[in-house]
């Protein structure tokens, strides 16, 4: 379990919440995808997204999944339009420099676990 | 609560810069509502996907959403172009989206199968060359 400020300390953020300010929450899981598809059916609430898709319909997604905060990878800034959402729906929102992959690996280094299950093994190709 | 709460909301189909207006104020309904939290991240998820099939896929559509005590119930009547075959679209993976599509994030062939999955009861009913009409129920308790 991490805090968002937690989780901003560990991938060197650049938070652009109101006032610099993160939610006192507890961050439980985490996700990563540029497929909102997958983070609508496979999210839990108040699991913290990483995902270079810098756009209006990643903030609508976190909204509607009630994600814990978003987290936009290597260097991607958002635009004010998605800043203005993101702060109008109070969505958290941070981006690092770090990659999609380096990111997965500090926040897994930290124990926090996948929202998304493995896939079973009758599922999954030979 | 109201005995019962209804709201209809448009929805142009290509308009992307408005896409998930109608969904997020669902949301925020029914949260002002005090509905579950886990109900009303199931019907956010479903009018969500529902309405993004809808600026993907169709020329307009009308969302009608009923709140009781009981339920809550969502109707997604298009103006488009049908499915030809339901049951290829219900299956995860299955996609018709454009490149266009994609690039926003979507068009994973989940859309059908994530609305089905967050909802207690649903049908589809679609007539190829003139729109689709999806039903969604969601139970509150």
């Amino acid at each position: 379990m991490l805090t968002p400020t937690e989780i901003c300390e560990l991938l060197s953020c650049t938070v652009y919440s109101p006032a610099g300010r993160l939610p006192d929450v507890t961050i439980r899981f985490g996700c990563a995808s540029d497929l909102m598809s997958d983070v609508l059916a496979f999210s839990r609430a108040g699991a913290v997204l990483l995902t270079g898709l810098v756009t209006i319909q990643t903030i609508q997604t976190a909204y509607i999944a009630e994600i814990g905060a978003v987290v936009f990878v290597r260097g991607k800034r958002p635009s004010e339009e998605v800043i203005a959402l993101a702060r109008e729906k109070g969505v958290p929102v941070m981006a690092t420099p770090y990659s999609m992959y380096e990111s997965c690996g500090l926040l897994c280094g930290k124990g926090l676990p996948s929202t998304m299950e493995r896939v079973p093994a009758d599922r999954h190709p030979a | 609560m109201a005995s019962a709460y209804t709201q209809s909301f448009a929805i142009e189909g290509k308009d992307f810069s408005r896409a998930g207006a109608a969904s997020t104020e669902i949301k925020s309904i029914l949260k002002s509502l005090g509905i579950n939290a886990v109900v009303v991240r199931r019907v956010a998820i479903a009018a969500y996907e529902a309405e993004m099939n809808v600026v993907m896929y169709a020329a307009r559509a009308t969302l009608t959403c009923w709140i009781t005590p009981e339920v809550v119930r969502l109707c997604v009547q298009d103006e488009g172009p049908g499915i030809a075959d339901v049951n290829l679209a219900m299956q995860e993976g299955w996609s018709t989206a454009t490149h266009e599509m994609r690039e926003m994030g979507f068009g994973a062939g989940m859309g059908l199968p994530n609305i089905k999955r967050n909802a207690d009861e649903f049908s589809i009913r679609t007539e190829v060359g003139k729109g689709t009409r999806l039903d969604i129920v969601v139970h509150i308790n």
